[in-house]
């Protein structure tokens, strides 16, 4: 009972610290995102490369006047942020981040906690964030907040539903609730897959990524895994369907009324709710710490071809660099990346890291492309934005759900 | 410990309760309610309940509730003015309250002495599987009704709701 | 010490949110409190529902319970309709002043 209590703090400890420090990052990573594809540099001057630019932000935003307006309606003004930022965080804690491992002589999973329940509790703590945002605007006394929070929330909660639906159908796949027995699930190596063994050509029965639940027999779930990525981006509050958010820009949004570090916890809770919604695509569709290919024919080194790639690069454009500052920065990131290509090549690591690698790259894939929706597509109006999801997305994922059963009922 | 979680998870529920009944304006009324749900969502996994625990959230306090926050933002009636009460009622009403409640409680533990004690898995029945199970084999004719209902809620609340044009 | 809880204490609790939802239910005279006083008590009666599906150690009393709770929310749809299309009639929520079916 010990052990576990004391295991479970360092896990907590762990994942705290990764979870801020990758937050604080994402929004680096998304400026400078949508600054290449805007074809400028993004933040470069604050440290090398602008790696600093998320540390001064914190600093000006914690040093800010935190100031509570006098008309609004206290307690709900404050208990707010709290909603949102605790509903965010709280979703990390079933997130499985790899395989068992061993410390110290104690073994443990990758995982806060393992509920046989897990993808419900993902669900209602998303369903329970929709309070943070509808209560922010009440609690402003301003009726551009109160607009935009209720715009924000009638979107949230109507993209739920084809969101659930999305996620009910490789369930029906899996046939479990528990995210790592999904995961395990989608783990077959090389084994026939489905009666038409014998139809199916070798390659598709290979394991790897033809076990992934995007890919599996017998109904692939790429329908399933476009509709949860469309919601996802609604859930979110992410463009294209960011209008209540960009209000700010325009008129006023939900948050309007709040300064310092009440304003970051809405973002804070922003950028998690990604991280919550990428990690449940990975592990629902895209096979969590599955690699592309079984580890047995030798995928665990591709990280290591990766990284040396990286560093062998960042060293070359180090000697003819196109900006006098890039001729320290570069060549120090191509060290660093070496380095991480070698300790991917140490044995007593590869049986985690290399799992915790493919994991990390398939969130970080489609973390990437919520960026690069970002910076590339117009927002819909709100009127185009409901009724794209009550007269389109429902009735497709209901449609997709009700031929994965079909197709699942038939299978032996 | 099972006994600690119950303890604060109960008197959390009791007194949001008196708080959504006691409050005057409906939001306040509303978030407590929120709580309540929340806490009895925690009693429902110390019975075992997993399923039941997560469809609370998920529908009663993650979608109907929100359904009537919405509505009291909408309207913004604002709060309910207090009404006087006499003194005589004011002094004896607490107490005859808590004197009735005692009563019951006494009347309920005669009627179910420590028989039966609820402890974290005792009740293993509770998950997906099993009432996934009875919900489409034993009780598949009321899933289909209340489907129908559903469907009958939806239209009825849609015609009532929308603008009228004219 | 107790270690466990004794199931009476699950089914008192459940009768003091049902009485404090039936108070709820009579004493307040704005619509929408009532209506949460009616959800207070579902919530009660779901509580009863599970402990008794623990004593009798059967998954029925959870199909009960989960039932209750699609009714009680396809009930909130249309009672929060219905008081919005009387808002729109009256601008009233006080259900002491809804009262023109009174001879």
């Amino acid at each position: 009972m010990d052990s576990f209590i004391v295991i479970s703090l360092i896990k907590v400890a762990v994942i705290f610290a990764a979870l801020m420090t990758t937050l604080a990052y994402l929004q680096w990573v998304e400026r400078k995102v949508i600054a290449h594809i805007q074809v400028r540099p993004g933040p470069y001057r604050v440290g090398p490369h602008g790696l600093l630019q998320p540390l001064a932000d914190i600093v000006k935003l914690v040093t800010k006047e935190d100031m509570l307006p006098p008309y609004v309606n206290k307690p709900l003004y404050l208990l707010a942020p709290f909603l949102a930022i605790t509903m965010s965080l709280l979703s990390i804690s079933v997130i499985p981040f790899g395989p068992e491992i061993e410390v110290a002589g104690h073994r443990t999973y990758m995982q806060l906690t393992d509920l046989n329940i897990g993808v419900l509790f993902v669900l209602a703590v998303s369903a329970m964030g929709v309070y943070g945002i509808a209560l922010a605007g009440w609690s402003s006394n301003n009726k551009y907040a109160l607009l935009g929070g209720l715009r924000s929330s009638a979107q949230m909660i109507s993209y739920e539903l084809p969101l659930s639906l999305a996620i009910a159908a490789p369930l029906l796949l899996s046939n479990t609730l528990s995210l790592r027995e999904l995961v395990d699930s989608q783990n077959r190596g090389i084994v026939p897959l489905s009666p038409l063994h014998g139809l199916i050509p070798q390659f598709f029965s290979f394991g790897g990524i033809w076990s992934w639940n995007v890919f599996q027999r017998p109904f692939p779930q790429i329908f399933s895994f476009l509709i949860f990525l469309i919601a996802g981006f609604a859930e979110t509050n992410r463009v294209p369907f960011d209008l209540p958010e960009a209000e700010n820009e325009l008129v006023a949004g939900f948050h309007v009324e709040y300064s310092s570090m009440k304003f970051a916890s809405f973002f804070m809770a922003e950028y998690a709710n990604m991280i919550t919604v990428s990690c449940m695509a990975t592990l629902l569709f895209l096979g969590g710490w599955v690699p592309l290919w079984p580890a047995e024919y030798g995928s665990s080194y591709v990280p290591v071809a990766i990284f040396a790639f990286a560093g062998v690069m960042a060293l070359y454009h180090g000697m003819h660099p196109g900006r006098r500052r890039d001729r320290y920065t570069l060549p120090v990131f191509g060290v660093v990346f070496l380095g991480i290509a070698a300790i991917f090549l140490l044995p007593m690591v590869q049986s985690w890291l290399a799992p915790l690698f493919w994991f990390c790259a398939k969130t970080g894939a489609i973390l990437f492309t919520f960026m690069w929706i970002r910076g590339t597509m117009p927002r819909f109006r709100y009127d185009q934005l409901m009724g794209f999801t009550w007269k389109f997305l429902f009735p497709v994922a209901m449609v997709n759900l009700l031929v994965t059963g079909f197709l699942v009922a038939l299978r032996p | 410990m099972d006994v600690i979680v119950f303890l604060v998870f109960a008197i959390i529920a009791v007194v949001c309760a008196i708080n959504v009944v006691v409050q005057t304006h409906p939001i306040s009324s509303a978030i407590s309610l929120v709580g309540v749900m929340g806490s009895l969502a925690v009693l429902y996994l110390l019975l075992g309940a997993e399923f039941l625990a997560a469809a609370q959230v998920i529908v009663y306090a993650g979608a109907v509730m929100v359904l009537f926050v919405f509505v009291i933002m909408l309207l913004n009636a604002g709060a309910e003015a207090r009404k006087g009460r006499s003194l005589l009622v004011q002094l004896l009403g607490v107490p005859l309250l808590i004197a009735f409640l005692g009563l019951l409680a006494y009347f309920v533990q005669r009627l179910y002495p420590q028989s039966t004690s609820v402890h974290f898995g005792g009740f293993t029945k509770g998950g997906a599987k099993e009432v996934g199970r009875a919900l489409f084999t034993t009780y598949l004719l009321p899933f289909e009704v209340t489907s129908i209902l559903i469907l009958i809620a939806i239209v009825g609340a849609i015609v009532l709701a929308r603008k009228e044009l004219d | 010490m107790l270690t466990a809880v004794p199931i009476s204490w699950f089914l008192t609790l459940s009768a003091v949110l049902f009485a404090l939802g039936v108070a709820g239910f009579l004493f307040r005279r704005n619509i929408i409190t009532v209506f949460m006083s009616i959800e207070l008590m579902l919530n009660a009666v779901n509580l009863s529902f599970i402990t008794f599906s623990y004593h009798r150690q059967e998954v029925n009393g959870h199909l009960y319970a989960f039932f209750v709770m699609v009714v009680a929310a396809a009930e909130a749809a249309v009672g929060l309709a219905i008081i919005l299309t009387i808002f729109k009639n009256r601008s009233t929520l006080n259900i002491d002043e809804i009262n023109s079916m009174k001879n």
